[in-house]
């Protein structure tokens, strides 16, 4: 059964990024912020609090409805598949999804979201949660 | 990508990128090579606060690769002491400087106007500050950058308050509205350069020669500050669990250290702050252990309830200064005096030792109603010390000019000096726990009790029985090898995860290859350079000064020894060669 990532306890962050150093670690090969598909950002300053930004793992994704190149297509169990080659970097996914989830990297490539539980396994205060998913 | 200094130059507004591979190589990172930049850029006997002052900035090869290395130090010319300044900060800014790519900032000159500086990547600009320049609040500076300046949600806002514009002499830098460099007036040294603020972000990466050998040290290093004891104090109460401890151990400076336990403790402990004030916990970047205590206080202004909310963090050491050390009673006062300090930008501790002072000297009657301008200093009396704190920052006639220099100034003009809880000319730490305490934050660098932990040292003694001897070693062993954590720059809470083995380790895995004994003497050697700064600056270690206040008010180890303290500066300084 496929999984994917849950935003489970949102107002328990602390704000340490361990996910999304323990993302682009993992699926980027880098240690970096921009590379991690996962973004935690203040909006405000530190006072007033985190906001969790990652793919919600759509059944039917906006993001690759609106792709014109099908470089994003829906993966089973929610969210969606990059095909790299056929990316064109025109960024009508990133305006297609509401939450924001997606942004580019250093090469102007989308950052996507494979929901593997990376971030959720270095996340020391159980915000975030890996949950089965039925199959499509 | 180790080595990459900026170099900023405020009277014109130019910079430029120096690759300093030379010192990066030899001194690793961190203090380590900050104290080498200080020693270039600062020439003898230069004035703290003149445009030839440099403010250096620096982070280490580790940050922000692996968990807890979340540290930046700032080093300049201390306008409270007169020779090194040293101070750590966390909050963003040690991983804001990695990802713009600067692994030390070095500041000079003085700004024509006042100005703040804008880092983004690449892109360095010196703007105009006029209209924040007498914006009083530190909350509101931030407030106003954060509207203006790109790299929001993850960029470092440092910015100083009306107390490092004033020039203060213990004026800090609040970083990330939560944390500081702290600690001999880093902040009036941005006040003196015309420099109100800098905002930093960035998009940069950091590559890493062998991935799998970093994935496995990540994930050892991470497990052992997340899955053991370790670090529990810093996440439970956090560094206010010690209240309540030292006061059983008659360790906790109270009253200007008339005492060293308080009957009020239990009032002002962690456990009661945790219990009835705290409303969360937060981070510094990299670190999944979140010690920072926020607590809230809810403030009525009018009828109708009608509230100030203010979020105020807390630690122990400013739960002592603001609180025991003024016989303060109530939690909720303590918070109101932090959150005062906090924001005019003043170091708690220095200004919690000088109120302290000014009690006491109000009532021996050296210093009177005409020097306070009719304010009555009281102990306890907390809406009294929020006048005089305004005061300090305001500066309105000679008295209040003098409390802003801090207690070794006030005490040189005022009397008192037996009393003037100084070491170094610096207050202390909250720690009246015997002698290696008192040694340690005289010999200390910096005179923190972070040099060198004597504090600690002196609870090993009170169960182990060490000679005077023994204690020396172990202070010269932490003043030493803290030098290494603090080049990486690992915060100091993780020491117990930062052992010398994983040290070796977590860098070679980043292919620097460094054995334990090469790491040791390069300590050593960061050591004695920080050493030639200040006896270049005057400081003799031959000629320091222990109020007597010390010697009176029993300690952990019961009552100190003056000869204890001279016989233990002397070991140090034939052990140290200084």
């Amino acid at each position: 059964m496929p999984s994917r990532i849950k935003v489970a306890n949102p107002n328990r962050c602390i704000g340490c990024y361990s996910c999304m150093l323990a993302c682009s670690r993992t699926n980027a090969d880098s240690v970096s912020l921009i590379d991690s598909a996962i973004d935690i950002r203040t909006s405000g300053g530190i006072e007033s609090g985190l906001q969790i930004i990652v793919c919600r793992s759509c059944i039917d994704p906006p993001c690759a409805r609106a792709c014109p190149t099908g470089a994003l297509t829906p993966r089973n169990g929610g969210g969606v598949v990059l095909k790299n080659e056929l990316c064109d970097s025109c960024k009508v996914c990133a305006d297609a999804c509401l939450p924001r989830a997606i942004h580019f990297d250093r090469e102007d490539m989308p950052v996507i979201c494979i929901h593997c539980g990376t971030c959720a396994r270095f996340c020391s205060h159980d915000v975030l949660e890996m949950i089965k998913t039925e199959v499509l | 990508m180790w080595s990459n200094v900026l170099y900023i130059d405020l009277e014109t507004g130019e910079h430029k990128i120096r690759d300093r591979s030379d010192l990066f190589d030899k001194y690793i990172g961190g203090t380590g090579v900050a104290t080498q930049l200080l020693l270039e850029e600062c020439p003898p006997h230069t004035d703290p606060l003149s445009p030839e002052a440099p403010i250096i900035f620096s982070i280490g090869p580790l940050t922000p690769i692996f968990p807890c290395v979340s540290k930046a130090v700032a080093m300049f010319k201390s306008p409270q002491t007169g020779e090194l300044g040293e101070s750590y900060a966390g909050g963003r800014l040690a991983m804001a400087m990695r990802f713009a790519g600067y692994d030390s900032i070095v500041i000079k000159g003085r700004a024509p106007k006042p100005s703040y500086l804008s880092i983004h990547d690449e892109e360095v600009k010196c703007k105009d500050a006029t209209s924040i320049w007498n914006v009083s609040s530190i909350e509101v500076i931030g407030k106003i950058l954060r509207d203006v300046e790109p790299g929001k949600g993850r960029r470092s806002i440092m910015r100083i308050g009306e107390a490092g514009v004033k020039g203060v002499s213990y004026a800090n830098v609040n970083v990330d509205t939560y944390r500081h460099f702290g600690r001999l007036g880093l902040g009036a040294v941005f006040g003196s350069k015309n420099l109100k603020a800098i905002v930093i972000s960035g998009t940069e990466e950091v590559e890493i020669p062998d991935m799998d050998a970093y994935k496995n040290m990540y994930k050892k290093l991470y497990e052992a500050v997340v899955d053991t004891e370790v670090m529990n104090k810093y996440h439970d109460l956090g560094t206010a669990a010690n209240i309540n401890v030292l006061n059983q151990l008659k360790g906790l400076p109270t009253k200007n250290l008339k005492q060293s336990s308080f009957e009020n403790a239990e009032s002002l402990s962690g456990e009661y702050f945790a219990d009835n004030l705290l409303l969360r916990k937060i981070a510094c970047s990299n670190c999944p252990i979140g010690c920072i205590h926020i607590a809230m206080l809810k403030t009525p202004f009018h009828k109708g309830h009608e509230f100030e909310v203010n979020h105020i963090s807390y630690d122990y050491e400013l739960i002592y200064s603001l609180g025991t050390n003024l016989g303060i009673t109530l939690a909720e006062d303590v918070l109101r005096l932090i959150d005062r300090c906090e924001r005019y930008g003043l170091d708690v501790m220095s200004t919690g030792g000088v109120l302290a002072w000014a009690t006491e000297a109000y009532e021996r009657d050296l210093i009177t109603p005409p020097d306070t301008l009719g304010i009555a200093l009281r102990w306890g009396d907390t809406d009294n010390y929020l006048k005089i704190i305004d005061r300090i920052v305001k500066m309105p006639n000679k008295f209040y000019e003098t409390l802003a220099k801090g207690t070794a100034a006030a005490s040189a003009e005022y009397g008192g000096e037996d009393f003037a809880i100084n070491l170094g000319r610096l207050e202390i730490a909250g720690y009246h726990t015997g002698p290696a305490s008192i040694v340690g934050q005289l010999v200390g660098v910096r005179h923190s009790h972070l040099d060198n932990g004597g504090y600690s040292i002196d609870q090993k003694a009170a169960s182990q029985q060490l000679t005077e001897e023994q204690m020396v070693d172990k202070l010269i062993y932490e003043d030493y090898g803290r030098n290494i954590n603090n080049s990486l720059i690992a915060c100091l809470f993780a020491r117990g995860v930062y052992s010398e083995d994983n040290i070796v380790d977590a860098l070679a895995s980043v292919g620097i290859n460094k054995t334990k004994d090469e790491l040791a003497t390069i300590g050593r050697e960061i050591f004695l350079a920080k050493y030639r700064f200040k006896k270049q600056e005057g400081f003799d270690l031959g000629d320091v000064k222990v109020p007597a206040r010390f010697f009176e008010t029993v300690s952990q180890m019961g009552n100190i020894k003056k000869e204890t303290i001279a016989n233990m500066i002397q070991l140090y300084r034939e052990k140290t060669g200084v």
